[in-house]
């Protein structure tokens, strides 16, 4: 059963609009990377990332494919589609692009440099309920920094976006520069899934179907959430948000259960993890609802966001052009309609100071 | 380093078992690594004496997440003539055996063997190891069991050992490195579960070990608070593993049992495997069924460390949803985050589930009656 939700003013936390290929980007680059880009045959590479196949359904909805072009390149079809269909105030997008990564850090500072300014040139310019997150090379904090200042003036950009399975976890203090930077511009800092397959995608190794890789997206979540938590991130940065995007919730109790328990027992490891892991959690992480893995039964459901024990923690989400759900039944049966106003609008708007 | 205790007001329901435990995961330690000796030929003594053990980790011997407190064994399981934690037997009966009447406890030998990359060495000690188990432990005290320590990275002489060993009641199952060379369902492993199959004894995956793969696919975590909790990720992995690369279809009748890998994951896992399987199944044609069929039908989940939600009852709640004849139990004896079968519910259980957790289910699975 379909939930009308265009009466509320919705606020989209993660759409994929999407770089039609690399000469888009050509007029965004300095003389040198230009040069380099086309010399080096980079600008005629397919460079669809392994871990969202263009016509996967990971990727793209049949409905949501231009024709012609890749899922997300549409700016006239995600209008209609992603915003109008769902009554969307604002809708945020975050571009997944190999830009996020080349192993030369200039090469990717460039390039995210690029997908930035297209995307805010192309896209924000011509469609004023859209925002988006900005591109960082993650492996390299410090030209990460300078792109977060270089944007900051343009309030559109409401956020820093990182993969969630990168180099080497998310919270250790390599990464502080960028959450500090993030912290003073009042931008969350948005984990999507997706790899650079720096290491393997599991802890047992490389499994052979793409299917797996998907699934273990939620265990990669599990594991920087450790590292975000255990590290001190939200101890040195108070006022830092991290949204978990295309993450699944379903495992936050399970998660909370454990990690509480492991906490009491071990917490002289990490004397400045004053207080239950869940607790800092419910404080500093937000979770988009797409894609929700959904029991068979909705009241499980129910019972699952009651066992997260926080109204605040939950973002709507179309996840945009991929396929999760049928229609526009983008509200998983089982969430309390009691809960709506503060996932759709209210969650967000408190995560998101710069909307 | 000092820590104040937390205030703890839980109060043990007193439901372990009058009439028998089954204890799904008892530590055997050796008092020396020269225990093993009686079972090593002159050339693998000599080798370990000089060599060592060259796994895929930076010590061979402790940990680079080193435990919070006696290597991460319970204070009071330390024999007091200094040798180590579970490597004493009447210590172990005084403490598990008797005092919670035990009526079978499963060994789960830690250590290299399975691990160790010298392929020669590494068949040397998994025998060693399997030996020792039988005559140390399962001769001297009949209410224990062994478990089949192999080498998955070389199927030819895993599966003879399973051959030598399979027949041998003193085995319960096989021991099988969850963090391996490649993910647990992978074809080159297949040699391995076609004999369990044959021989109808379950695969135990016991958490902990390292294969040279970080804990996290987001690379190397800082801290054993982090890496302790890793477990139940790599738990995750293996049961999507086993399940997507098809074991289940090609083995139907292979069981395993998930141990020390915790359980609340098991209902979120199930939901998000059916849920994408259903999207992308055109990618996997043999896994015929939804994945939380083979789950529900071939997999068992040992109970400790036990999740622990604030409402009790979401525990139970957490079991209807996992089903009452999926859960095994154990101790973890004598780590530090033992479960005492006395505490570790929290809630009341009935008789009928009380019978199936504490040693039904496991009876079943391990052919223990």
């Amino acid at each position: 059963m379909s939930t009308n939700i265009a009466e509320y003013g919705a606020i989209d936390c993660d759409i994929h609009p999407a770089v039609p290929n690399m000469r888009a980007l050509l007029p965004y680059l300095d003389e040198y990377w230009r040069d380099a880009i086309v010399s080096r045959g980079i600008a005629n590479a397919n460079q669809d990332l392994t871990s969202y196949p263009p016509n996967a359904p990971l990727s793209v909805r049949p409905d949501r494919k231009p024709d012609g072009g890749n899922a997300g390149t549409d700016i006239a079809l995600l209008k209609t589609q992603a915003l109008d269909a769902f009554g969307t105030r604002f809708a945020i997008g975050n571009v997944l692009h190999g830009a996020l990564v080349y192993a030369n850090e200039y090469m990717a500072a460039a390039l995210c440099s690029a997908v930035n300014d297209w995307l805010a040139k192309e896209w924000l310019d011509e469609e004023p309920r859209l925002r988006a997150s900005i591109l960082v090379p993650a492996e390299s904090p410090e030209l990460a920094v300078e792109e977060i200042e270089r944007l900051a003036h343009d309030k559109r950009f409401v956020q820093v976006l990182l993969l969630v399975m990168g180099g080497i976890p998310l919270g250790k203090r390599f990464y502080w520069p960028i959450y500090a930077a993030a912290e003073r511009h009042g931008m969350p800092i948005g984990v999507h899934a997706g790899s650079m397959y720096r290491n393997a995608p599991t802890s047992i190794g490389w499994g052979s179907y793409q299917l797996e890789d998907y699934v273990a997206q939620a265990q990669a979540f599990e594991g920087q959430l450790l590292s975000f938590v255990s590290e001190g991130v939200f101890v040195k940065f108070p006022a830092l948000k991290v949204v978990m995007i295309e993450s699944g919730f379903t495992w936050l109790p399970a998660y909370f259960w454990r990690a509480d328990k492991t906490w009491r027992g071990v917490r002289s490891e990490v004397p400045w993890l004053n207080r239950p892991p869940s607790d800092v959690v419910r404080d500093h992480v937000r979770f988009t609802i797409q894609p929700t893995d959904e029991p068979p039964d909705p009241q499980q459901l129910t019972r699952v966001i009651e066992q997260i024990g926080s109204d605040d923690v939950l973002l709507f989400s179309t996840d945009y052009p991929h396929w999760h759900y049928e229609g526009e039944d983008v509200i998983p049966a089982g969430i309390p309609t009691g809960l709506l106003r503060k996932i759709l609008v209210d969650n967000a708007l408190a995560t998101y100071p710069r909307l | 380093m000092t820590t104040d205790t937390l205030e703890r007001e839980e109060q043990g329901t007193g439901q372990a078992p009058k009439l028998g435990l089954v204890d799904c995961d008892v530590h055997p330690y050796m008092r020396s690594p020269g225990d093993l000796d009686p079972y090593l030929s002159e050339r693998w003594r000599k080798h370990r004496k000089t060599y060592r053990e060259n796994v895929r980790r930076a010590f061979a011997s402790t940990w680079v997440y080193p435990r919070m407190e006696n290597q991460g064994n319970r204070v009071d399981a330390m024999p007091a003539d200094g040798t180590p934690a579970g490597s004493n037997l009447d210590l172990m009966r005084e403490q598990l055996l008797d005092r919670y009447n035990v009526e079978v406890g499963i060994l789960q030998p830690l250590g290299n063997a399975g691990y160790v990359r010298n392929p020669d060495y590494s068949k040397a000690l998994c025998y060693a190891m399997n030996e020792w188990q039988v005559d140390t432990w399962v001769h001297a005290e009949p209410r224990l069991r062994a478990s089949i320590v192999i080498n998955p990275e070389y199927p030819e002489d895993a599966v003879a050992e399973i051959e030598r060993c399979g027949t041998n009641a003193a085995f319960a199952q096989i021991t099988l490195p969850p963090r391996a060379g490649a993910p647990t369902g992978n074809r080159s492993y297949w040699p391995i579960y076609e004999a369990a199959q044959h021989f109808n004894i379950p695969l135990g995956m016991h958490v902990g070990g390292i294969n040279g793969f970080p804990s996290t696919s987001g690379g190397w975590p800082s801290f054993y608070i982090e890496e302790h909790h890793t477990n139940a990720l790599t738990a995750q992995s293996v049961v999507t593993s086993l399940v997507l690369e098809g074991v289940f279809e090609e083995f139907p009748q292979l069981k395993v049992v998930m141990i020390e890998g915790g359980f609340a994951w098991v209902p979120s896992l199930s939901w998000r495997l059916d849920k994408h399987w259903k999207r992308m199944r055109d990618e996997v044609p043999h896994v015929k069924r939804p994945p939380s069929e083979y789950i529900k039908e071939h997999i068992w989940f040992s109970t400790q460390p036990m999740e622990e939600p604030p409402d009790r009852a979401d525990l139970k709640t957490l079991i209807d949803w996992i089903g009452w004849d999926r859960l095994v139990f154990a101790t973890d004896y004598p780590h530090w985050d033992f479960d005492d079968p006395n505490y570790a519910f929290k809630f009341k259980m009935t008789d009928e589930q009380k019978a199936k957790i504490y040693s039904g289910n496991a009876k079943k699975v391990l052919r223990l009656s």
